[in-house]
């Protein structure tokens, strides 16, 4: 029998294959299984009725768990700092999901002097500052009110800052770039209730502070208040989690992630902005001429592939299906082009996307591995033009002083053994 | 959750749309929010502003200050501010420096404000809020005077906390409308 991979239209080098292969046209017997190499079936076992098919398991349950087999997925925490009681930060897994929403118990979390243990009945959200009248609401309220739903990722702006450093460290896409994740947020428009207690002419910005210990505050311009920001107060569908900012959190399509203010409880409307430390101390970016850019808020054009991925090994030659995850928050990915050739060479992916607009986007294309050593990229392009940088490109333009806002183009080395690693080209 | 009230919101949303403004729900009150009057948000309104508006009453010196900061500070930032692990240094560094730039308080900060309002509502990280409005207006100006911005004798108030120049002022580039 003629090998069927033979028949896959190469797209470029180093074995990339059409991507409308995927789509099930003309990959006959190989199937895009994780190796194209056909088992042998003389040592197989005669198939048995498993011990689970020969008894009864638990019934139906109050609240859902996971496989035990799946307790391998878990955020990545740092080490507690004693000095900053609850500060840090945990990345989402993102080399073992699919799809594109992120379940809550494994969203990324940053948290400023730890998770607050609110009682909704107690927590209050106030509007002051520069409005006709200023308004105090409480949850119950508050869940009257019409809600919208969006799909939307979330990213925080130090994500991938590792990358900007001299060397290329051995990590996997989760302990990388594991500070975003995507959901259904589900909330009230911030233009609603700013509408309620009447933004003044004057009110040129506004003020966003937690519950948290920290108090944490950030400005943002009314424009966006009134444009696209939401009261969130549902995740997924569920009431946010304490993690999130239960029972409620500022969102912010597409803006960096410290300004999605969690464990709500003040807007203050303000002529300019308050110039909180997170957003003069930290979160500003320094340039090599030691200029420090305040308020670069959209996140940028960027993808990264997550399988195969950091620290994963190919067990043998053969067609693999290379996925990852592409994003921009100026708006939806329009292309993801992925290299096998460090960058020589490049080929479309197929992209999924249901809503895209500032949510993750998926991307999928097969590739077969002929052995030897190579470097995968991915390249994303969003709807406004922007095309992801390269390292290089981006520190050029960046420096080496500012460590937010990363957003080059990743590559994975593939040795001849199969290890992939975190490399520079 | 009474329905009635959610079927009220519905409609009142529907009847601005109708008339094509808001400002018909704003001024009938059609919301669910409490009015409050600013008085009663005194505590709760915390933010300062770089103009000095949001700043209480009150005021300190380095001098008294030094007292404050050597309790309740100095066992996570060092007796001189130097700092004991990542992100503890408040004092010293140069933004023009080769290199990575050491940036704190004195290097870095573009407003003094900021230093009231950081403490008062998030240290010691171990006890926030714990310190009165004059002690952090007397740990403020201490940390102002080890990083060499104020005399230690310095009135901090409202007024002279907001006209404090800081020496990266000018280093910053706001980039909030070129996105
Ligand atoms: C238990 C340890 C601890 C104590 C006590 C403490 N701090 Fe801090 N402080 C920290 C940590 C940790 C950070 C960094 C927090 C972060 O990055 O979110 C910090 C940050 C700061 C910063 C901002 C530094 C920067 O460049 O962004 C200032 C200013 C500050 N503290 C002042 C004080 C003052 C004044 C006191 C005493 C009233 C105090 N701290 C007490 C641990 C402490």
């Amino acid at each position: 029998m003629s090998n069927p991979i033979n028949s896959l239209e190469k797209v470029a080098g180093n074995g990339l294959i059409n991507r409308r292969h995927l789509l099930g046209l003309g990959l006959g017997g190989a199937g895009l299984a994780i190796t194209g190499s056909v088992m042998a079936a003389d040592n197989a076992l005669p198939f048995e009725i498993p011990s689970w098919s020969r008894q009864p398991g638990p019934g139906a349950s109050g609240y859902g768990t996971r496989s035990s087999h799946t307790e391998y997925m878990q955020r990545l925490a740092g080490n507690p700092n004693p000095v900053y009681p609850g500060g840090g930060s945990s990345r989402s897994p993102l080399q073992y999901l699919q799809g594109t929403i992120t379940p809550n118990s494994l969203h990324f979390e940053r948290h400023h002097a730890g998770i607050p243990a609110i009682d909704p009945a107690g927590h209050k959200l106030v509007i002051n500052g520069l409005v006709r009248q200023p308004l105090s609401f409480n949850y119950e309220d508050l869940l009257r009110y019409p809600m919208v739903s969006k799909i939307h990722f979330l990213e925080c702006s130090g994500n991938s800052g590792s990358l900007f450093g001299a060397n290329a460290s051995d990590g996997t896409a989760q302990s990388l770039h594991g500070l975003v994740s995507c959901a259904e947020w589900t909330g009230i428009p911030l233009s609603t209730l700013l509408d309620e207690a009447g933004v003044l002419p004057e009110a040129s910005w506004i003020a966003a502070v937690g519950a948290d210990a920290a108090s944490m505050g950030r400005s943002i311009p009314i424009n966006k208040a009134l444009d696209d920001v939401l009261l969130a107060l549902y995740q997924n569908g569920e009431p946010v989690r304490p993690g999130q900012g239960y029972p409620m959190r500022l969102f912010v399509p597409g803006w960096e992630g410290n300004l999605n203010v969690k464990w709500l409880t003040q807007i203050k409307l303000t002529r300019g902005p308050s110039n909180f430390r997170d957003e003069t101390s930290k979160y500003s970016d320094t340039m090599a001429d030691r200029s420090s850019l305040q308020f670069t808020f959209p996140m940028g054009c960027k993808s990264l592939i997550t399988s195969p991925s950091g620290q994963m090994a190919l067990e043998r030659r053969g067609l693999y299906q290379v996925t990852g995850i592409a994003w921009s928050g100026a708006g939806s990915i329009r292309r993801v082009e992925v290299s096998a050739d460090g960058g020589q060479s490049w080929a479309d992916a197929l992209i999924e996307s249901q809503q895209s607009d500032r949510a993750l986007t998926r991307f999928r294309i097969p590739w077969q591995w002929q052995g030897g050593s190579t470097v995968l990229q991915s390249r994303a392009t969003d709807d406004k033009g922007n095309v992801q940088p390269t390292r290089d490109a981006l520190i050029a333009t960046n420096g080496l002083i500012n460590r937010y806002h990363y957003h080059g183009i990743q590559s994975w080395s593939v040795v001849d053994s199969g290890e992939v690693r975190n490399v520079y080209v | 959750m009474s329905m009635f009230k959610q079927t009220f919101i519905l409609v009142l949303a529907s009847t601005s749309l109708l008339f094509g403004f808001t400002s018909l729900a704003q001024t009938q009150g059609a919301g669910l929010g409490t009015p409050v009057s600013e008085s009663l948000l005194e505590n709760f309104d915390q933010v300062v502003e770089p103009d000095g508006s949001g700043l209480p009453e009150g005021n300190g010196t380095a001098l008294e200050g030094k007292l404050v900061y050597d309790e309740k500070c100095q066992v996570c930032h060092g007796a001189e501010g130097e700092g004991t692990s990542g992100n503890t240094r408040i004092v010293g560094g140069d933004i023009n420096s080769s290199g990575n730039p050491i940036r704190t308080v004195g290097s870095f900060w573009p407003w003094a404000s900021t230093i009231f309002d950081y403490v008062r509502r998030a240290m010691p990280t171990d006890a926030p809020k714990s310190l009165t409005d004059t002690e952090v207006y007397q740990v403020t100006a201490y940390v102002l005077y080890m990083n060499g911005i104020i005399n230690q004798s310095t009135v901090l108030n409202s007024d002279s906390l907001a006209a404090i120049e800081m020496p990266n002022r000018d280093g910053f580039i706001d980039r909030s409308q070129v996105q």
